[in-house]
């Protein structure tokens, strides 16, 4: 019987928690020998080609490339003929599990009822599996260790299976929780009576040294992460979702001098991406750039209402929501903003892929927001969100961060009052918003307090003339300085 | 080759070409290669293939998560092979870590190293069965070991009978990193004083990680010694008949109480120093093209093609290291982790109370964790000898 056999990140180097997926030489559908050449996966030591275990036909690539898994990760599974006992059985103590097996479920047949059952049943192997791991000798207390195990990573596998189950099933590996699981808020939901039982402090939340670390220099509270690990450990993933952009990129601390007098960064990946574009663009297109001081009290009145409304609760709001949509709607005022350069013809493109600039952990990305022209304020609320999160996590993919027709980037977060931002290649217009901070403003002769911002703009000088981009500016200034014009 | 590496003298009998020929002034060694037979030369390239596919499994297993570690031989099989096979049966030779085909040339079973770098057993061959001791993870621990071993071969009389059968010399494995260890000097010293009957084999693969040799030595490695009083000999170490002849010539006379010597085997680590190591970080392509067209494998080939033998043997030897990757894969994934009962039955050769407390310890912590998952103790735990 044909059987899917997972291939697990191994510790290629000596002690190693992760690695990061450079490129499969793999896909679906495709036959697979044994130490064939599957993928090349960068550690933080080196590039390293790994072999594949297993001969069978290629089922499943459980990491995109760019993606940071940690090791004992499924990262491939491969549908074996006569799979042996033999061969799941030998783990390398170091690296605990490198591979296992999961019986492909006969999924096509499976009818809920079925399904439930199979939950059932996978509960308690789930539970057998998840029996302890040996602990580093001499640490912690004998007697602690129930305690120390939050409850519910059964209930995640199992969770986890109802969501499969339909589609040939990863099933028993509690791990694809991580790795296939975009249906991941059910396996995450944390039963009631769990909070109750372990009121979590530092100590008896499961995680490793550098992800502790990572959480303190982000300034996230660990106690209050969701951990979505095998082990119901806290991982990298669950702390970078847990943090603010904002956080993320501030200078934590100033480092020591470097002994180093000089130092080498080879140019490679998004970094070289990035130069490329920002030279192309810099080079080819004329930019011209424009600013404007607005006063945005209420705008932050509209935001601070928005939050308490019931619509939007649970949604985060935030005054680059605001921003967005008044960029929205002073494109359709000015819809040259909005189009694109081909030296034969300009395309006026009469939708809005409206993108955002996200600085991530891999440097600086524009994924857009598809026909963000055509969303309600709750809808493009949420879109933003949910934009924000798959950047930082580094999940972003290429079809995200094409057909762009606009850009905003909300540099402000980063504590400054503008800049001259440089266009997105193929793209006519983009705006910065800078931060947002009481200043004096002068109102009716008089000096008031008023939080102020300034709005800077870069265009393409060959499609957009000054009086375009300025009446562009202008009309989205004035949605910051009076958010109700957007009822218009 | 570099102009400095053509002005130093080396002992070469087969050219890369797979071509023989003996200058007049290593005539002396070529007199061993006369006493070979054409099974002798298909055993050495069975052995230098056998072992390159062992070592291209096992880093391929590595890679799979089936080892913690795995340090990699390829391009060094004639140097390991040529010289292992010119150790009497009964000399002993203590290794460094990398020296897997030395090994088979001593009946050591493969399965034992893999266990090594898995993390399951210390090494597990028995050293008084195969004289092949322990894999050394310190650097140059192993060649003062090797001197004090020679120097008790001296006090036994051992040494210099005249009885070639009884008589027994010491060889020691190292690399060009090692020369730089406080413990090769110190070695050396002994070693010309009591004038023991060893060899210091140093295989100098041009990359001590990622030092070149150049920056750990202004001088030829083969003239270390001179100063300390041990004399030494550079040899093609992709050459597999010169490492036989001048192995076997420097151990002969060291059983005959000639003292010890040094030979510097020049060759090349074609890949990484181990799998934590990224060459390609530090080394110049062009480099590894120029050795692989030195590489010892092919050209003991073409020689053996020149002889006459045909497709025939090679396609036998290529069946013959599948079959061994295979057994090796399979061997491999059954491999049970070890009993916790087996890290402390060695520590003394009688039951002791401390040792009898932290088992009863652990395994009450064992217990607390939901149990080990290793296997039962069981004999197999120690696995000496093995496939010869």
């Amino acid at each position: 019987m044909a059987q899917t056999a997972y291939f697990d990140l191994p510790d290629v180097g000596e002690g190693l928690t992760e690695a990061e997926i450079v490129s499969w030489k793999v896909a679906v559908g495709d036959t697979v020998s044994v130490n064939q050449i599957i993928v090349e996966i960068e550690t933080a030591k080196s590039l390293v080609e790994l072999p594949c275990p297993f001969a069978g036909t290629v089922v499943e690539l459980l990491a995109p490339e760019g993606a940071t898994v940690e090791v004992g990760k499924p990262i491939i599974g491969v549908s074996v003929e006569g799979f042996t006992a033999a061969m799941s059985a030998g783990h390398a103590p170091n690296a605990n599990s490198s591979m296992h097996s999961a019986v492909a479920a006969n999924a096509n047949n499976a009818v809920v009822t079925e399904a439930i059952q199979t939950v059932a049943d996978t509960a308690s192997t789930a539970t057998t599996e998840d029996k302890p791991q040996p602990n580093l000798v001499g640490y912690g207390a004998v007697g602690q260790a129930a305690s120390r195990r939050r409850p519910g990573t059964s209930e995640n596998s199992a969770a986890n299976t109802i969501s499969n189950a339909g589609a040939a099933a990863s099933a028993v590996t509690a791990a694809s929780t991580a790795a296939v699981a975009h249906a991941a808020p059910v396996a995450i939901t944390t039963p009631a009576t769990d909070l109750i039982a372990t009121v979590p402090n530092e100590d008896t939340v499961l995680a490793k040294p550098p992800i502790r670390k990572l959480a303190k220099d982000l300034k996230v509270d660990i106690t209050k992460v969701r951990a979505t690990g095998l082990a119901g450990e806290v991982t990298r993933e669950d702390v970078m979702a847990a943090a603010t952009q904002a956080s993320v990129f501030k200078n934590l601390s100033t480092p020591a001098p470097s002994s180093e007098r000089e130092e080498r960064i080879p140019v490679k990946g998004v970094r070289k991406a990035i130069a490329n574009a920002m030279v192309t663009s810099a080079f080819t297109a004329p930019h011209v750039s424009i600013f404007v001081d607005v006063d945005a009290t209420r705008t932050m009145e509209y935001v601070r209402r928005l939050k308490n409304s019931a619509d939007f609760a649970g949604v985060k709001v935030t005054p680059l929501l605001i921003m967005a949509k008044a960029m929205i709607w002073a494109v359709r005022r000015n819809p040259m903003v909005n189009s694109s350069w081909t030296d034969t013809e300009i395309i006026v493109r009469n939708y809005v892929n409206f993108g955002i600039a996200a600085a991530t952990p891999r440097g600086l990305i524009v994924p857009n927001i598809k026909d963000a022209d055509q969303m309600s304020m709750l809808e493009l609320a949420k879109a933003i969100e949910a934009l924000a999160l798959t950047a930082r996590e580094g999940k972003t993919t290429p079809a995200e961060m094409q057909n762009g027709t606009i850009t905003l980037t909300n540099i402000g977060v980063f504590g400054v009052d503008t800049g001259t931002p440089i266009l997105n290649p193929g793209e006519c217009g983009i705006v910065a918003l800078g931060s947002i901070r009481p200043k004096p403003w002068v109102v009716d002769n008089e000096i008031l307090v008023r939080q102020v911002t300034t709005i800077g703009a870069t265009f393409d000088h060959r499609v957009v003339d000054g009086d375009v981009a300025s009446r562009f500016v202008q009309d989205v200034a004035s949605v910051i300085e009076e958010p109700a014009l957007l009822l218009d | 080759m570099t102009a400095s590496e053509k002005d130093i003298p080396m002992v070469q009998l087969l050219s890369p070409e797979g071509d023989f020929s003996v200058p007049s002034e290593y005539a002396g060694y070529a007199e061993f290669i006369k006493e070979l037979r054409e099974e002798d030369f298909l055993k050495f390239y069975r052995d230098m293939a056998r072992i390159r596919r062992f070592d291209n499994e096992a880093t391929a297993l590595q890679r799979q998560g089936q080892m913690g570690l795995w340090v990699p031989a390829v391009g060094q099989e004639a140097a390991q092979i040529g010289s292992g096979h010119a150790v009497g049966p009964n000399d002993h030779i203590f290794p460094s870590y990398r020296e897997h085909g030395v090994a088979i040339t001593h009946g050591v079973d493969l399965m034992s190293i893999i266990k090594m770098f898995r993390g399951v057993n210390h090494g597990g061959w028995n050293p008084e069965e195969t004289r092949f001791h322990l894999y050394a993870i310190v650097l140059g621990t192993q060649v003062l070991h090797a001197t004090g071993y020679a120097m008790g071969l001296n006090f036994d009389g051992k040494v210099g009978t005249g009885n070639k059968d009884e008589d027994l010399a010491v060889i020691t494995y190292f690399g060009d990193g090692s020369t730089a260890e406080g413990d090769v000097s110190e070695a050396f010293l002994f070693a010309a004083t009591h004038k023991t009957p060893q060899v210091f084999f140093c295989q100098n693969n041009q990359w001590a990680i990622s030092s070149q040799v150049e920056s750990q030595t202004t001088v030829p490695l083969y003239l270390r010694g001179d100063g300390f009083g041990v004399p030494g000999i550079r040899v093609d170490g992709n050459d597999v008949l010169a490492c036989y002849a001048v192995t076997k010539k420097h151990m002969d006379d060291a059983r005959a109480g000639l003292g010890p010597s040094m030979i510097e085997a020049f060759t090349y680590r074609m890949g990484a120093h181990t799998t934590s190591d990224d060459p390609s970080k530090y080394r110049d392509e062009t480099e590894y093209e120029m050795w692989k067209s030195r590489d010892p494998i092919t050209r003991f080939e073409k020689f053996l093609r020149k002889q006459g033998i045909g497709d025939e043997f090679f396609a036998e030897v290529e069946a013959a290291g599948d079959q061994l990757a295979t057994e090796i894969r399979e061997a491999t994934f059954a491999l049970q982790e070890p009993s916790i009962e087996s890290m402390f039955n060695h520590v003394y050769s009688e039951p002791h109370p401390l040792i009898t407390e932290q088992l009863a310890w652990l395994k009450g912590y064992e217990a607390s964790m939901g149990g080990h998952e290793g296997a039962p103790a069981t004999e197999g735990d120690v696995n000496y000898g093995g496939a010869r």
